[in-house]
């Protein structure tokens, strides 16, 4: 990623010491709105943060600063909500749901960028209109068929449809697949290998950072869905999510911003903590979205 | 195609389709079957215990006068005609931002982005507290220079806006994509022009702006179909800024909130299909979002070369 960090460097010879000046003044300028920025950008959270260790009256306050501080409100959520509930929710629909869509959607991707076969072109845009239409379209229809199941009401809605593919992953995946050169498939192919095998044995390891960032995006997004978990699972809080407990928490515990917020901290910490170790990964992926400048 | 032996050409199709089976059933399952549920559904009426019966278009007629839903796709079109643009100028001024930075890029780039990682629901229960009137640290801080503060998410009038700012924060996707277009402008192209003596804003306009176009429209498709679904910040906010948050058995009782001021066409759909219980016309409403979502489709897809990247 260095190499879309470094900006080109433009280096024009300066001819006197006024020109030297004014590139000063405008180097202060430009990094003094960065700082600013960054700190427009960075407050929210340590606002969050500062509140989640209040007291819950201090917290219904104007202060931004704690009098004393309580840590122990992160326990304390954990005991008096139903956060670690909501909690094992999240980890089992974000977890099943990432690996379930990567196996089903790798194979599919690797066809659409490295085999040939008719009606390619057309399976493509078919899965680029399935990754843009609103999923509000089909919403009714598929509720309708998972309670004909008596499936509403629990996980299974959110998961099970992981086992067939996810449209933007396939769409992912497919434009980095599409980067590896094919002499290496041929290569394997002329040694005798199956397309199976070449998938598994040369293209995997070679897909490995499109792969993570495919994962990372399928996973944020589990995380953070709330429209799917509201739609099927509201009906049931044992299935809730931490979404759904999040904006639920406040009409019960309205009066408690500091365990609000200590759980809003705790919904975020995980995400911010995987982007950290992960975010050559992530980076190269959202540059894959964007489509070729 | 060149004369194959049969047995060789059915062997390679079965192989290519055992490695779209999965996708193929994805699709049939969960998207063209529901979608073809949606448009015969569009012409009846029917609730969760009732069977379907056809009313032809009679649901396409109520749209003509539903007063909700000219509210709703009211407020939508606000959100297209500003949050789309508003969030295009922002991230492209951040990542030129970031390319004008001789030190400490990689850091603002990390700090730009961290906001885009913060779960929706959660920044905007961030955001809410943030902007309360009476003890938001926003306000106080605007009361320290001498301006009065305004309802933010309690005024119907500033309730959207306080959406742009929720997601004018939470801009990091976009300014990672814009950065990489950005960055991706040959950098000849701007000494050149610098030796004709073009100022920043002039290189801006007649080298950057041209070159990243393809990217903008993107931006601006993409951009328009997220708007067009936008659902859990304005239900959240919605909610939690009424102070009576519910979700679960009473969801949709605060949607819209302060006065349907942030109550979007999808919060429509959503309250006329589970809470009324009207699946017939919720149909019909999603029918409408699905040629809406799809015209603007189909602005990108005219370029699909250059979206697919095709090798060939």
């Amino acid at each position: 990623m260095t190499a879309v960090l470094s900006p080109p460097a433009v280096e024009v010879p300066a001819p006197d010491r006024r020109y030297n000046r004014q590139r000063r003044l405008a180097w202060i300028g430009k990094h003094s709105i960065a700082i600013a920025l960054g700190i427009m950008f960075v407050t929210p959270v340590v606002y969050l943060v500062l509140l989640s260790l209040m007291t819950s009256d201090q917290a219904l306050t104007a202060d931004y600063w704690p009098n004393s501080w309580h840590p122990e409100n992160y326990v304390r959520v954990f005991e008096v909500t139903p956060l670690p509930h909501y909690l094992l929710n999240t980890v089992i629909y974000a977890v099943s749901s990432t690996v379930l869509v990567l196996l089903s959607s790798v194979p599919a991707a690797y066809a659409l960028a490295k085999l040939k076969f008719r009606g390619r072109n057309g399976l493509f845009l078919l899965v680029i209109c399935v990754m843009m239409l609103p999923p509000q379209v089909v919403t009714v229809p598929l509720y309708l068929m998972w309670a004909r199941y008596g499936l509403t009401g629990s996980l299974a809605p959110l998961i099970i449809p992981a086992l067939f593919g996810d449209a933007f992953c396939i769409f992912l995946l497919r434009q980095f697949l599409l980067t590896i050169p094919s002499e290496y498939l041929d290569a394997a192919r002329v040694d005798g290998c199956g397309e199976w095998r070449t998938l598994l044995r040369v293209v995997l390891p070679m897909a490995r950072p499109g792969i993570a960032a495919a994962g990372l995006f399928q996973f944020f997004y589990c995380w953070n869905d709330y429209y799917g978990p509201l739609l099927y699972t509201s009906e049931n809080e044992s299935s809730w999510t931490l979404s759904l407990g999040l904006a639920s928490f406040h009409s019960v515990h309205h009066v408690d911003w500091n365990l609000v917020t200590a759980a809003t901290v705790l919904a975020m910490a995980p995400l911010i903590i995987i982007f950290f170790f992960a975010q050559r990964a992530f980076v190269q992926g959202i540059t894959l979205t964007g489509f070729k400048g | 195609m060149t004369a194959k032996p049969l047995g060789v050409r059915v062997r390679k199709g079965a192989t290519t389709f055992s490695f779209l089976a999965p996708a193929l059933i994805g699709i049939a399952v969960f998207f063209l079957y529901p979608l073809g549920s949606a448009v015969y559904f569009s012409f009846t009426k029917f609730d969760l215990l009732s069977v379907p019966e056809w009313v032809g278009l009679d649901n396409y007629r109520r749209m003509a006068d539903d007063p909700f839903l000219l509210q709703s796709i009211r407020n939508t079109l606000w959100m297209v005609v500003v949050f789309v643009p508003v969030r295009i100028i922002g991230a492209i001024g951040l990542s030129m931002l970031l390319t004008q930075l001789k030190r400490g890029a990689g850091f603002f780039r990390t700090v730009f982005y961290l906001p885009a990682l913060v779960p929706p629901v959660a920044a905007t229960i961030a955001f809410v507290y943030l902007l309360k009137p009476g003890t938001g640290p926003v306000n106080h801080f605007l009361e320290m220079i001498g301006i009065e503060g305004p309802l933010w998410f309690n005024s119907p009038a500033w309730a959207k806006p306080s959406l742009v700012l929720l997601g004018l924060w939470a801009i990091g996707d976009l300014m990672v994509i814009f950065l990489a277009a950005v960055l991706g402008v040959p950098a000849s192209l701007y000494e050149a022009a610098e030796l004709d003596g073009a100022n920043a804003w002039q290189r801006f306009r007649s080298i950057t702006l041209p070159t990243i176009q393809p990217v903008v429209l993107f931006a601006a498709v993409t951009g328009v179909i997220y708007t067009l679904q936008y659902f859990d910040q304005a239900a959240v906010a919605g909610s939690i800024a009424s102070g009576q948050a519910t979700v679960g058995g009473g969801i949709s009782s605060n949607f819209g909130f302060p006065e349907g001021s942030t109550f979007t066409y999808p919060l429509w759909l959503y309250t006329v299909g589970f809470r009324y219980s009207a699946l017939g016309y919720a149909n019909a409403l999603a029918i409408g979002l699905f040629v809406v979502a799809l015209g603007v489709t189909l602005i990108l897809l005219r370029r699909a070369k250059a979206f697919t990247g095709e090798e060939s």
